[in-house]
């Protein structure tokens, strides 16, 4: 294909964000993300866009705070040390129900930790991360033509549901280049009533705020929230499934893990164990379905994660505990290898 | 034949500032001068957290309601989105000299092109009078109840002196409201504030000295009169910085 | 169906990630499917330096070349740590300017190529990699004229232009030896 291109996940991001009409990115430097704060930095200044590194993490995120109350489509990026960070802000835009988009290139923890790929960051990113009672729309990417679409997807769903869209990807993901298209669809920003944008001596002023003293009438707005998340769960599930049909054995796994245990799925078949992959892409709304569908019939779930065992609670949740549910991980900023999920789905055909 | 009248851009509504607080002062000079300036239709403003977290309600022009101290990057955010806008925000000296000491600093030194209206009444008042940053030596506060010590907890900040070493802001201006012309003072220095955004001149923070009769244990009259006696000596009134003319004041 | 996995390591400096990418570049020209994944942080500075890059007709899974069938050691450490790591039937290019000591293994393909001595002496003393590029794609009998061209024309920026000429010279070296 001669109009493809090698990106890196990084950059196939940021080329995806702008595509996506983001013209307002803030960010600080930190390792394994840090191309997309440099893309950014080289094309938003040609395109009428702004690109400023911020003094910090916690001042990155409202800066995005700000430009989604103006209504227009706005991200950060930052790895696992500077998303606790923006947890706070995380809040507040849940909080005030503005649409935005955060993506974290996940690193090795807890602390400073490492800066080799991790996914230890499931729970924060699933939970929540920051305080109350709230949910962002965490999009799991396996290849770096993914890391493009997730990005125009996450736009589009957070516009959608007025909810933080995070892109959970890892240092392999962000690192590793590989062809990408970029010739797609995306969809324009709807209308933005509420954004403040001036009144224009039109309307009553708009405010946006996560301020509710009022307990009856912050239960409601809970509530109203939830109630949104119901329609995000049954509308935007996403997930992949592998040589599922006649499995016995069922890897669990997203991102980077996905792609290591697709080749161990296939040395597997060759061995003639019948094993298969069920690959979350929305790692929140969890693909509750393919699990309890798939616990009718294999024997075991492995959840292959870089991490020491978080998506695993999910797999457990959506089969109900049918059957065993194994881990199979490495961590620190290690990867699992091929040979490794091997063993595992071997020793589980047993 | 009008004699007064309440500006647009304050909201007839009530305000839950306690009795002598001077928020309400300040809100209604910069409801003044937004009406004077003709620019509510295009003005945001954000509030903070604190006392004032609530001038959302009470501005008539669209507001934000940010997280603690991070009012000036909110503010970056949206002026950004759209720099014909006028942006302010409004905050506290716990919100804007702790807590948010980062982006005040920052949204100097870039010469946001925003403006900042600083209460400083030496106290947190919202949280019931805890030591602020600008809590005075000897203050007695909930949380320094033997008076600021400050070889335990350091001195207050000035922030004008402070951001008057940035080679950014460009205009730096202490101002009081407890007495009538130095309310005229205060308003003619708000006025200054914004004009500067309109103009495109950048950062204008104009730092209050205000009271907080409440947790300050005082009548509102004495309260006045503490800011006299305490407050200006150690906060001085004045134009720490001006670009437009050069002045940065030592 | 055909995959190769490449391991290009080295010094920071050498040039190993940009010798993969052309190799990467040139499968992607060719309708390969490819992924290049380099090492990154702290380790590039001066450390070792690695990547690993697949091409394949088949949709490319794990990015992570564990086991070569190709191994690119332009120094000592390198050849240390991922000798033992080649698949069996595999081939190793190493530079032979910077590593004296022979590959212990028997079943693999080994070629010597004094790359940074042969780029010193030609004028163009950083480009050994490309030398050893040029010597792979002879090997492997990928060399062709248009394929080349275009890798080249997607990995040297518009900017360095005036490198491309040299660059196919280092390839050409290293494609006659």
């Amino acid at each position: 294909m001669a109009d493809k291109v090698l990106m890196k996940g990084n950059e196939a991001i940021a080329e995806a964000a702008i595509k996506a009409g983001c013209r307002h990115y803030f960010g600080y430097p930190i390792t394994p993300q840090t191309e997309v704060a440099a893309y950014m930095a080289k094309r938003m200044p040609k395109i009428g866009g702004t690109f400023l590194q911020a003094e910090s993490e916690i001042a990155a995120i409202n800066m995005v705070y700000g430009v989604a109350s103006a209504g227009l489509r706005v991200m950060t990026s930052s790895s696992s040390p500077g998303i606790s960070l923006k947890g706070e802000g995380i809040s507040y835009l849940a909080g005030a129900d503005l649409p935005a988009l955060v993506v974290n290139v996940q690193r090795g923890g807890p602390g400073l930790g490492g800066i080799q790929p991790s996914q230890s960051d499931y729970f924060q990113s699933t939970r929540g991360g920051g305080h109350g009672d709230y949910h962002m729309i965490v999009l799991a990417p396996s290849s770096v033509q993914e890391m493009a679409e997730m990005t125009v997807k996450g736009f589009e769903l957070a516009d959608k549901y007025r909810m933080t869209a995070m892109v959970l990807a890892d240092g392999t993901m962000g690192q590793m280049m590989e062809p990408v298209d970029l010739n797609f669809e995306v969809a324009p920003a709807p209308e933005k009533p509420w954004a403040t944008t001036g009144t224009e001596m039109k309307r009553k002023h708009n405010i946006v705020n996560s301020l509710s003293l009022v307990p009856e009438e912050l239960e409601k707005l809970n509530i109203a929230r939830f109630e949104r998340y119901e329609l995000v769960k049954r509308n935007e599930t996403m997930y992949e499934e592998y040589m599922m049909d006649d499995a016995d054995i069922a890897i669990a796994a997203f991102g980077i893990a996905a792609r290591v245990s697709k080749n161990a799925v296939n040395e597997a078949r060759k061995r003639g164990i019948k094993a298969g992959l069920i690959r979350p892409i929305t790692l929140w709304p969890f693909p509750d379905a393919p699990f309890k569908k798939a616990a009718t019939h294999v024997k075991q779930f492995i959840s292959v994660e870089l991490n020491m065992g978080q998506m695993i609670e999910d797999v457990r949740l959506a089969s109900e505990c049918k059957v065993p549910v194994t881990l199979c991980n490495r961590v620190g900023g290690m990867i699992p290898s091929p040979e490794q999920v091997l063993d595992a789905i071997v020793k589980a055909s047993k | 034949m009008v004699v007064y009248d309440k500006p647009h851009a304050l909201l007839d509504v009530p305000l839950h500032y306690c009795p002598g607080c001077l928020h309400g002062v300040v809100h209604k000079l910069v409801a003044e001068v937004i009406d004077e300036l003709g620019i509510e239709g295009k003005t945001i403003g954000i509030a903070p957290v604190g006392c004032s977290v609530m001038a959302y309600d009470y501005f008539a022009c669209d507001m934000i309601e940010a997280a603690h101290g991070r009012a000036p990057a909110v503010a970056t955010g949206v002026k950004r989105a759209d720099p014909s806008k006028v942006v302010f925000t409004y905050q506290g000296d716990g919100d804007l000299a702790s807590i948010g000491m980062a982006e005040t600093v920052h949204a100097a030194a870039r010469n946001e092109n925003i403006t900042v209206i600083f209460i400083n009444n030496a106290i947190y008042g919202m949280t019931g009078g805890q030591m602020a940053p600008t809590s005075l030596v000897g203050q007695v506060t909930q949380t320094s109840p033997y008076g600021r010590d400050p070889k335990l907890c350091g001195y207050p900040i000035r922030v004008c002196e402070l951001l008057s070493e940035l080679e950014g802001p460009e205009y730096l201006e202490r101002v009081t409201v407890n007495s009538i012309p130095h309310i005229r003072a205060a308003k003619t220095a708000i006025k200054k504030a914004f004009t500067n955004q309109i103009e495109g001149n950048g950062f204008s923070l104009i730092e209050v000295v205000s009271s907080c009769p409440t947790n300050w244990g005082m009548t509102p009259q004495n309260a006045l009169k503490w800011i006299e006696e305490k407050m200006l000596p150690y906060y001085p009134l004045g134009v720490y910085k001006d670009r437009s003319n050069g002045e940065v004041k030592k | 169906m055909s995959t190769k996995q490449y391991l290009f390591s080295g010094f920071g400096g050498q040039g190993i990630l940009f010798a993969g990418k052309f190799i990467a570049y040139k499968g992607l020209i060719e309708d390969k499917q490819v992924s290049w994944l380099p090492s990154y942080g702290p380790e590039m500075r001066g450390g070792t330096a690695s990547c690993s890059v697949i091409v394949s007709d088949e949709p490319v899974g794990s990015p992570i070349v564990t086991y070569p069938d190709v191994l690119v050691a332009m120094n000592l450490p390198s050849l240390d740590r991922f000798e033992s790591k080649v698949a069996p039937g595999g081939v190793i290019f190493l530079d032979s300017s910077l590593i004296e000591r022979e590959v212990t293994r028997t079943d693999v393909t080994v070629h010597r190529i004094p790359a940074t001595k042969l780029a010193g002496e030609n004028g163009f003393p950083t480009l050994a990699n490309m030398i050893i590029v040029g010597k792979i794609l002879k090997e492997l009998g990928e060399y062709n004229d248009e394929g080349l061209k275009a890798a080249l024309a997607k990995v040297i920026s518009a900017k360095h232009a005036d490198m491309m000429e040299v660059n196919r010279k280092a390839i050409d070296l290293g494609a006659s030896l």
